[in-house]
């Protein structure tokens, strides 16, 4: 009923409309076209200036609104992540700069040069002083931009530290897997055509090769503060996307190609609780990359603790080769 | 008329007025039925129209996708029963699913990047423009002018066919990336909806390839005399580079989507290797999934100049006639279309940070993609510099060409964030990304759009469009873009990841839900104004006011030559000589001095 109601009133909104717009037209060859547009235009200059103020305090409450909702109050929770917050407040500065500036005088600019019979244009076809200027300009603040930019680039996607904490994150449709080298610190290989998760083996593990015998799965991802961690990234069916919002990192799981991130975690589960004022804080991985309809609901959970609480966590996991042979035990007993 | 009477016409125009008046003169005598005039014309101008309208009916089509899944994000708890009445399954309960959320997402994309900003702009105003302000009586082939057309017509019909699938249309994005798009196992939109799409598409391509020769081959070849290059509008400098980016890359996005077809259709492994798929293990093995997103985006990041260089091109020529003074740099201005140009080929991978690319490879592509960052400072700068010291009437064309410059700065901007991979890291697929792409490639295109059909549509139809409806459409429209997309930029430094149906149980992203509802709502009520033009539009075809004037808006260029309602061969007797190029505004005290006008002895030079 109520959507009849708003169609309603949508359908009579129109009609008005055009009845003023149509009666308008008509008083404007009334009053001569000329006088109309001289009114018209001064009306539209005044908007400009308007839109101008109104638009510059509206960006300032959008700002006080939803600040404190960004990520932009919260440290960035790896030593990667620090590096990409500073190169955004550098970029936020430049671009916020020259957005003020170009807005103010194209909105001035379109009011202070309204049409007015009296006024004699400047015939100003070109000037390569001025041209000059703002191509050497731009260029220069591009070149400090790019500077910094490749400068973190190269750090955050060179080689892992050779001490890294291994783990490998399998993403498909619509949950993510992980897998821990265990004590040997090798991830045993995989053959996509061994996957068989009826039997427990829902990553397509080669139990032949014998580096696969400790490796550790789980559907949580732990990791120890302060140590360096390199994700092996996979995915079986579709392209997903790791994304570590927190850590500000993200890297596509890719069927066939595996990719590799690395970044140091900085503060535990706890702390983040804490810096954030927020109890029910918890490290998300997100999944960013298109990958069908539950792809908004592919999350995972990434659990930042010190050593000992990983320790004890790492403890009480079974290697998976155990768990498949143990299942596969009082088959073959009977 | 053929394209042979054309071409004859133009060729002797030059040398014998007589004769060329005399094969005009046979055109009027020339009866042309309904189905010749209308439907397959080869008059530029309907052919024009012809993509004009259709892209307005795509665009309402695109248009009211985002509002139903605006409804879905603004309001994920309410229930939408006439939702069910209109689309059963698809909205079961009034809530819309998620395979329907994201083939509307999809098919929004598609609709509004190809059948609306591609054909319904470039299309529409290279068709109308190009011969009228080159001076040529037609295109240099009126034939493969009307199949681009038809083609695109054709590509139309098939996609729209493809939302009355029993599966759905395509809804894996619209840059339907591989495996999802290759694997009907995976979503129900990879199904028969996608091969709808790719075969869509490959005949979109085929009408924008006949399309860009024929805009390409007009302008160079068919310019009348004393219209060298240099004397040019920018409108047709904007044209002509689209149309070579469009001829250059559109192909490759052929190649991208026949691969994809065979993979699909016929058991080759182009795209993909490894795979299983809800427990099923695929056979294919060797290929690379991130091989499409090149293909892809080999055509896809020179797309979006495609959209928006047309849109420059007016917003140029339309700043310069309003304000009464010539462009600023003129030359700055074409140099800068044609960096821009040459830079589409070479940045495409900077869609492609985060897919494992090589950094190494990687640090190219930010430093090309920031170096476009120069030519568009230069090309906002001379804009600037244009309306300064100008006399400025605000036609609503001029006020959606100062809106488009707003929002070409603001959307730009944002665009030096996402191009420098160490953010993009960050900010990649997050809704600041849906910002930028919408207000610098969506909206600002629109608004250049806009304002081509406020300003040369007297020249279309010999009437004016209604001023009062004109200034609400603008006002709202300006207003309600910075409403929709500024928020989202906050959203996006959240980290809020975009094509997601619903954030409620996400920890990291459930703050927004307010932003969301508000969003949704000034979305709605910015579709309904767009309604309000395409009301005006179709109206004014029929009851607008008439145009009096030759020259309505004190414009130099050619099109302002010919009759009120030029017939099929524009001027009636010889087509003009250019004397001048088109920007003397406000010169020697005069307001204007049209491009057919010979230059004065005494006349200052610049």
């Amino acid at each position: 009923m109520s959507g009849y109601f708003i169609l309603a009133i949508l359908t009579l909104a129109f009609v008005v409309t055009f009845q003023i717009a149509k009666a308008s037209e008509y008083v404007s060859v009334l009053k001569g076209e000329e006088k109309a547009f001289r009114q018209n235009n001064r009306i539209n200059a005044f908007l400009f200036i308007v839109f101008l103020v109104l638009g510059l305090i509206g960006a300032w409450w959008c700002n006080e609104l939803f600040y404190e909702k960004t990520l932009l109050v919260q440290p960035a929770a790896s030593d990667h992540g620090e590096k990409i917050d500073f190169m955004l407040w550098i970029t936020l500065a430049v671009t916020g700069l020259v957005f003020f500036i170009t807005q103010i005088l194209l909105f001035w600019f379109a009011y202070k040069y309204q049409y007015s019979e009296k006024r004699q244009v400047f015939f100003f076809p070109h000037n390569n002083k001025l041209e000059l200027i703002w191509t050497v300009v731009p260029a220069i603040f591009l070149t400090v931009l790019v500077g910094f930019g490749l400068f973190y680039w190269f750090k955050i996607t060179g080689d892992a530290p050779k001490d890294s904490q291994v783990v490998e994150i399998t993403g498909k449709q619509f949950n993510w897997m992980m897998r821990y080298p265990g004590k040997d610190n090798v991830l045993g290989r995989k053959n996509y055509r061994l996957t068989d998760a009826s039997n427990g083996n829902a990553l397509g593990v080669d139990w032949e090769d014998e580096a696969s015998h400790d490796d550790i799965e789980a559907t949580e991802m732990h990791l120890v503060v302060g140590k360096p961690v390199q994700l092996v990234i996979n995915a079986q069916d579709v392209i997903h996307d790791v994304g570590l919002v927190h850590f500000r990192l993200k890297m596509d799981a890719v069927p066939g190609i595996p990719t590799t991130l690395w970044f140091t975690p900085k503060y535990t589960t706890a702390q983040m609780k804490e810096i954030t004022g927020n109890k029910d804080f918890v490290y998300e991985i997100s999944c960013d990359q298109m990958c069908g309809s539950g792809h908004y609901s592919m999350r995972g959970v990434i659990v930042v603790e010190t050593q000992a609480e990983y320790d004890a966590w790492m403890a009480s996991k079974k290697p998976q080769y155990a768990v498949v042979k143990e299942a596969a035990q009082p088959e073959s007993k009977p | 008329m053929s394209s042979e009477a054309i071409k004859h016409g133009h060729a002797v125009a030059e040398v014998h007025s007589h004769d060329a008046h005399d094969s005009h003169g046979h055109d009027h005598h020339h009866e042309e039925s309904f189905l010749t005039k209308y439907i397959f014309s080869t008059d530029h101008k309907m052919i024009g129209k012809q993509f004009l309208i259709t892209g307005i009916i795509w665009a309402i089509i695109g248009g009211l996708f985002s509002v139903l899944f605006r409804l879905q994000l603004g309001y994920p708890e309410m229930s939408f029963p006439f939702l069910e009445d209109l689309f059963g399954k698809w909205a079961a309960g009034g809530r819309i699913s998620n395979d329907f959320y994201y083939a509307l997402v999809t098919m929004h994309g598609t609709i509004l990047v190809f059948f609306v900003l591609t054909a319904g702009l470039s299309g529409t105003f290279a068709n109308i423009l190009i011969p009228l302000q080159v001076g040529a009586r037609d295109m240099a082939s009126g034939f493969l002018n009307m199949l681009s057309y038809w083609f695109f017509f054709l590509a139309s019909v098939v996609m729209f066919a493809s939302l009355f699938i029993q599966t759905g249309p395509a809804s894996g994005g619209w840059t339907i990336y591989p495996p999802l798009s290759a694997l009907g196992q995976a979503s129900e939109g990879s199904k028969l909806g996608m091969d709808f799409w790719l075969i869509s598409m490959a005949l979109f391509i085929v009408s924008s390839l006949l399309g860009g020769l024929n805009y390409i081959s007009t302008i160079l070849n068919l310019r009348t005399k004393g219209m060298s290059m240099t004397r040019l509008p920018l409108t047709i400098w904007a044209i002509f580079f689209t149309a070579v980016l469009g001829v250059l890359s559109f192909p490759v996005l052929l190649s991208g989507a026949v691969l994809l077809l065979f993979d699909r259709n016929l058991g080759t492994s182009f795209y993909l290797s490894d795979i299983v798929v809800k427990g099923e293990i695929l056979p294919n093995e060797g290929g690379s999934a991130i091989l499409f997103q090149h293909l892809f985006w080999f055509l896809g990041h020179p797309e979006v100049y495609i959209i928006l260089l047309p849109a420059m091109g007016m917003v140029s020529e339309i700043l310069s006639v309003n304000s009464r003074k010539p462009i600023f740099g003129y030359l700055a201005m074409v140099g800068s279309l044609f960096a821009i140009c040459i830079l589409a080929f070479l940045v495409w991978a900077h869609h492609m940070f985060v897919t494992g690319l090589n950094p190494f490879l990687g640090a190219f592509f930010v430093l090309l993609t920031l170096l476009i960052a120069v030519p568009s400072a230069i090309k906002v700068f001379n804009w600037l510099t244009t309306i300064w010291r100008g006399n400025i009437r605000f036609t609503p064309a001029m006020l959606f060409a100062i809106g488009f410059v707003s929002l070409f700065i603001s959307g730009g901007l944002t665009g030096i964030f996402l191009g420098n991979s160490t953010l993009d890291i960050h900010l990649h697929d997050t809704y600041f990304v849906v910002a930028h792409f919408h207000i610098v490639m969506g909206v600002a295109s629109f608004f250049g759009m806009f304002a081509g059909v406020y300003h040369w549509f007297p020249k279309m139809y010999g009437r004016y469009l209604n001023n009062t409806m004109a200034y609400i459409h603008f006002w709202v429209t300006l207003v309600g873009s910075y409403l929709i997309f500024w928020p989202m930029h906050y959203s996006g430094l959240a980290g809020m990841p975009r094509r997601y149906t619903d954030w409620s149980n996400w920890q990291s992203f459930n703050q927004f839900a307010d932003m969301n509802r508000f969003i949704s709502t000034v979305a709605m009520v910015v579709f309904a104004v767009q309604l309000l033009f395409v009301f005006n539009f179709f109206y004014s075809i029929f009851k607008g006011r008439k145009v009096k004037s030759q020259n309505p808006w004190g414009a130099n260029t050619l099109e302002w030559t010919t009759p009120i309602n030029p017939g099929h061969g524009n001027w009636p007797g010889d087509i003009p000589e250019v004397h001048r190029w088109a920007y003397d505004y406000g010169k020697d005290g005069r307001e204007f001095i049209p491009q057919t006008e010979a230059v004065g002895e005494h006349e200052s030079k610049h």
